[in-house]
C-alpha cells in the first residue's frame, strides 16, 4: 500500500499562468517593437519629440482654429487683414473650400445639369467595386459594360446635345471632373495599347518593331507640357480654316499617348523578366504566336510588373495636372485659379485650398496603391518556395 | 528666356498664319458663332476671376461682356478662355480667341507682332512693395541696391527691373517665378525682399499677405504700363468695336448714363445723350460700325458706365479699393478720354 498523500508531493497539476508584465500585452509590444536596443529606444524618444513638436500645431491649424464656414474673407482674415480674427490668428481656411466645393468638383459645369455628372459618378462606383473585387461574379460582361459601354453612355450624358440633353462644352468641365476623366481614359487606353506596343517592339517583324520603337522612343523624348502645348496652339494653325476638334479631345488623346508609351517599356520590363524555358515550353506544345502570348507570357509578365504599372497610373493621375498649361483646369488648377477671387484672398486661403486638392489626390493615389498591393499579394503564386 | 520662346512661337504662328491663319473678318465670325470667344486672365483678383458658383467677373470680364451686348445685345453672349501670360498671345494669333482682354501692356515690339492694341482701357505703372519690418530704412526704390526681388515670368515686368536697376546702377537678384500665388508666397515668406509687379498687382497681392499694414508701396513708378485690348492686325472693323466699346463706356460715365437711368435717358430730351444712345432720327453711327443704333444701350445695361465697372470691381465696392487716379476721367485730373460719339 503506497500512501500516495505526501505533502511535499503536488496533487494536480499547475494552472497555466499569463506571462510576466514585460512579456505581454502592449508592454511586450513596446518593448519589443520600440525600445528592442538602446538605439531603438533614442530613435523612439527623437520620433515623439517631433511628433509633440509639430503635431498639436498642425492639429490646432488643421481643426481648432480652422474657420470652417462663412460668407467671404472676413472669416478667414485677422482684423489687421480687413477681416474678423483676431491678430495673430492662423488656422485653415475650410469656409474657403466650403464655399467653392461644388467648383472644386465639377468646375462650371451648369448647375442644373450636375445630376448628369452624379449619374456617371454612381455608374462609375458601381460598375468599378465589383469589377475590383474577386469574388463578384460576372466578370467578363462586367469588364465589357465598364470599358466599352459606360465611356459610350458617359460620353452622352456629360457631353450632351442629344436625347433632349442640353449641350455642355468641354470648355466649362472642370474640377475633379477632369481630373477623372483624363485619368480614366488615359489608365484604360494606355494599358491595352502599352502592352500592344510592348509587343511590337520585341517582334521579329522588322517595321513593326521599328514603328513600335519610333512611337516609344520619341514619345517618351518629349516632355508632356509640350505635347499638350503643340496639340492646343500649334495644331489649330496646320489645320485647314473651320476644321478643328475639340481642345479637351486633344489633350486625352495626348495623354494617353503619352502614358502608352511609358507603360510599354514597363510591360517590356516584365515580358524580358520572363525565362526563356517559358518560351520554349509553350513552343514545344506546339502554340502558336497569340497562344503563346495570351496563355503564357502576358500572364507571367503582367503579374511581375503591376508595382510598375500602377506606379505609371498613379503618375499618370497626378500628371492630369499639367493640362491646366492649356486653360483647362483639373482638381489642382481650379483650386489655383479660386485663390485670386478677391472675395476669398486671405493669406490662409491658397495653403487650405492646397491641402486639400493634396487630400483629394492622396485618397486616389493611395486607394490605387493599396489595391496593387493586394493584387500582388493574391497573384504571388508562381515563385514561392 | 521665357519672353525668347514666346516671340518665337509668336514669330513661328505669325508666318504660318499667313497662309492658314483665321479669316480677317472677325465680326462676321463672331456673329455666326453666335458667341465672343475673350480671352481673359486665368485668374487675377478684381479683373477677371470665377466666383463661387463658377460664373467669371472682374473688370476685364466686364469688358468682354461689354463687348458681346454691343454685338448681340446680350452681355451673356460671350464664352471666356483664361490664359497665362506665356499663351495669351499665342492664343490671339490662333483664332482661339476673338480679342484678349488680359493685363497685356501695350509695347511697340508687341503691336508690331502681329497684333493690334485698338484701345487702352486701364493705365497701370510699375511699382514695388517691401515689407517695413524686413526692410525698415527702405522708403525709396532708390535704395534697393542688392534686394533680392521676385517676379513673374514673361512679363514687361521683368524687362522693367532690370532696366530700372541698371540705369540706376545697382546691383539686384532676381527670382523669376511661373504662377502669382508663388510669388506672393516667395514674396511673403521672405524669399524675396522686393515684389515688384504693376501697382494694381501689388494693390491685390496685399490683400492676401500676412500683415498688409507691414508692407509698404514704394512712390516710385518706373514704367508706363498701359493695359490694353489686343485684336489680330488686318481687321480694322473689329479693332474699331472694341475701341468704340472702350469709348461708350467713359462716354456714358462723362454723361452720367447708368446701368440704372439708361432706358430713361434713352426717352429723354436731352440731344446729345440721345445721339449717343442711338436715339437720333436717321442715324447711322451704329450701324456702320457693324452694329445696331441701340448699341451702347445694350452695353450699358449689361455692364453700367466705366465708372461703375471699375467701382464694381476693382474700386470702393470691391475689397481691393484700389483709387481711380490715372483712370479717372478727364475732366477730373485722369487720362481716360473718349472721343466723341457723333
Amino acid at each position: 500500500m503506497t500512501d500516495t498523500n505526501i505533502s511535499f508531493v503536488r496533487q494536480e497539476m499547475l494552472q497555466g499562468q499569463t506571462p510576466p508584465l514585460g512579456e505581454r500585452g502592449i508592454v511586450r509590444w513596446v518593448r519589443i517593437n520600440l525600445l528592442a536596443t538602446p538605439i531603438d529606444a533614442v530613435l523612439t524618444i527623437l520620433a515623439l519629440l517631433a511628433l509633440a513638436w509639430f503635431l498639436p500645431p498642425l492639429i490646432n491649424w488643421l481643426f481648432i482654429q480652422a474657420s470652417w464656414v462663412g460668407p467671404d474673407r472676413s472669416v478667414c482674415a485677422t482684423v489687421a487683414q480687413g477681416g474678423l480674427q483676431p491678430d495673430g490668428w492662423s488656422g485653415a481656411c475650410w469656409a474657403f473650400v466650403n464655399a467653392k466645393f461644388s467648383q472644386f468638383m465639377y468646375g462650371p459645369y451648369p448647375i442644373d445639369q450636375l445630376w448628369r455628372v452624379n449619374l456617371v459618378g454612381i455608374m462609375f462606383v458601381a460598375l468599378l467595386v465589383p469589377l475590383l473585387m474577386p469574388k463578384a461574379p460576372y466578370k467578363i460582361p462586367n469588364a465589357i459594360v465598364f470599358f466599352f459601354v459606360f465611356p459610350i453612355i458617359a460620353f452622352f450624358l456629360l457631353v450632351g446635345g442629344w436625347f433632349g440633353l442640353p449641350y455642355v462644352e468641354t470648355s466649362v468641365w472642370g474640377g475633379l471632373l477632369v481630373t477623372l476623366v483624363i485619368s480614366f481614359v488615359g489608365i484604360s487606353v494606355s494599358l491595352p495599347l502599352g502592352i500592344a506596343l510592348a509587343l511590337g517592339r520585341r517582334s521579329k517583324m522588322p517595321v513593326i518593331k521599328m514603328l513600335c520603337v519610333i512611337f516609344i522612343e520619341m514619345v517618351r523624348g518629349i516632355p508632356l507640357v509640350t505635347v499638350l502645348f503643340m496639340a492646343s496652339y500649334m495644331l489649330p494653325l496646320f489645320l485647314p480654316p473651320g476644321v478643328s476638334f475639340d481642345k479637351f479631345l486633344r489633350a486625352l488623346i495626348g495623354v494617353a499617348l503619352f502614358a502608352s508609351a511609358y507603360m510599354a517599356e514597363v510591360v517590356r520590363g516584365g515580358l524580358q523578366a520572363i525565362p526563356k524555358g517559358q518560351y520554349e515550353g509553350a513552343d514545344s506544345l506546339g502554340l502558336g504566336y497569340w497562344q503563346k502570348t495570351g496563355l503564357i507570357i502576358l500572364p507571367q509578365a503582367l503579374k511581375l510588373v503591376i508595382p510598375g504599372i500602377v506606379n505609371t497610373f498613379i503618375g499618370l493621375f497626378k500628371d492630369t495636372s499639367l493640362v491646366s498649361i492649356i486653360s483647362m483646369f483639373d482638381l489642382l488648377g481650379t483650386v489655383r485659379q479660386h485663390f485670386n477671387d478677391p472675395n476669398w484672398a486671405s493669406p490662409q486661403t491658397p495653403i487650405s485650398g492646397l491641402v486639400f486638392a493634396g487630400f483629394i489626390f492622396w485618397i486616389f493615389c493611395f486607394g490605387m496603391s493599396r489595391y496593387s498591393i493586394f493584387m500582388e499579394n493574391r497573384l504571388d503564386t508562381g515563385h514561392k518556395r | 528666356m521665357n519672353n525668347f520662346a514666346t516671340k518665337l512661337t509668336v514669330a513661328v504662328m505669325a508666318l504660318v498664319s499667313l497662309s492658314f491663319g483665321a479669316s480677317a473678318d472677325t465680326l462676321s465670325d463672331v456673329k455666326s458663332k453666335g458667341f465672343l470667344q475673350c480671352g481673359v486672365n486665368t485668374s487675377l483678383g478684381g479683373f477677371a476671376s470665377p466666383n463661387d458658383k463658377g460664373e467669371w467677373t472682374g473688370f476685364e470680364v466686364d469688358y468682354c461682356r461689354a463687348v458681346a451686348a454691343a454685338i448681340f445685345g446680350d452681355g451673356s453672349k460671350v464664352k471666356f478662355t483664361p490664359l497665362s501670360s506665356k499663351d495669351r498671345l499665342p492664343a490671339l494669333q490662333s483664332g482661339e480667341i476673338d480679342v484678349l482682354f488680359r493685363s497685356a501692356t501695350v509695347t511697340l515690339g508687341r503691336d508690331t507682332q502681329g497684333f493690334d492694341f485698338p484701345t487702352v482701357y486701364y493705365y497701370d505703372g510699375q511699382g514695388f512693395m517691401v515689407n517695413r519690418k524686413r526692410l525698415p530704412e527702405v522708403t525709396s526704390a532708390k535704395q534697393l541696391s542688392g534686394a533680392t526681388v521676385c517676379l513673374l515670368a514673361g512679363s514687361t515686368t521683368e524687362l522693367n527691373a532690370a532696366d530700372f536697376f541698371k540705369a540706376s546702377g545697382m546691383e539686384y537678384n532676381p527670382v523669376v517665378f511661373d504662377k502669382l500665388e508663388e510669388v506672393k508666397a516667395a514674396y511673403d515668406s521672405g524669399r524675396c525682399d522686393v515684389y515688384t509687379t504693376d501697382q494694381t498687382g501689388l494693390y491685390a497681392a496685399r490683400l492676401a499677405l500676412s500683415s498688409p499694414a507691414d508692407n509698404l508701396v514704394l512712390p516710385e513708378i518706373i514704367s508706363k504700363e498701359p493695359i490694353g485690348a489686343a485684336v489680330r492686325q488686318g481687321d480694322p472693323q473689329w479693332a474699331d468695336i472694341i475701341r468704340w466699346t472702350h469709348y461708350a463706356l467713359l462716354t456714358a460715365e462723362e454723361f452720367g448714363i447708368t446701368q440704372a437711368n439708361v432706358d430713361e435717358l434713352k426717352n429723354g430730351d436731352n440731344p446729345e445723350i440721345k445721339r449717343i444712345l442711338g436715339q437720333e432720327a436717321n442715324t447711322k453711327l451704329g450701324t456702320d460700325l457693324g452694329l445696331g443704333n441701340d448699341w451702347v444701350v445694350n452695353i450699358i445695361r449689361a455692364v453700367g458706365n466705366y465708372g461703375e465697372v471699375f467701382d464694381k470691381n476693382i474700386g470702393n465696392g470691391s475689397p481691393l479699393k484700389i483709387a481711380r487716379g490715372i483712370n479717372a476721367p478727364w475732366n477730373k485730373g485722369g487720362l481716360q478720354y473718349a472721343m466723341p460719339i457723333r
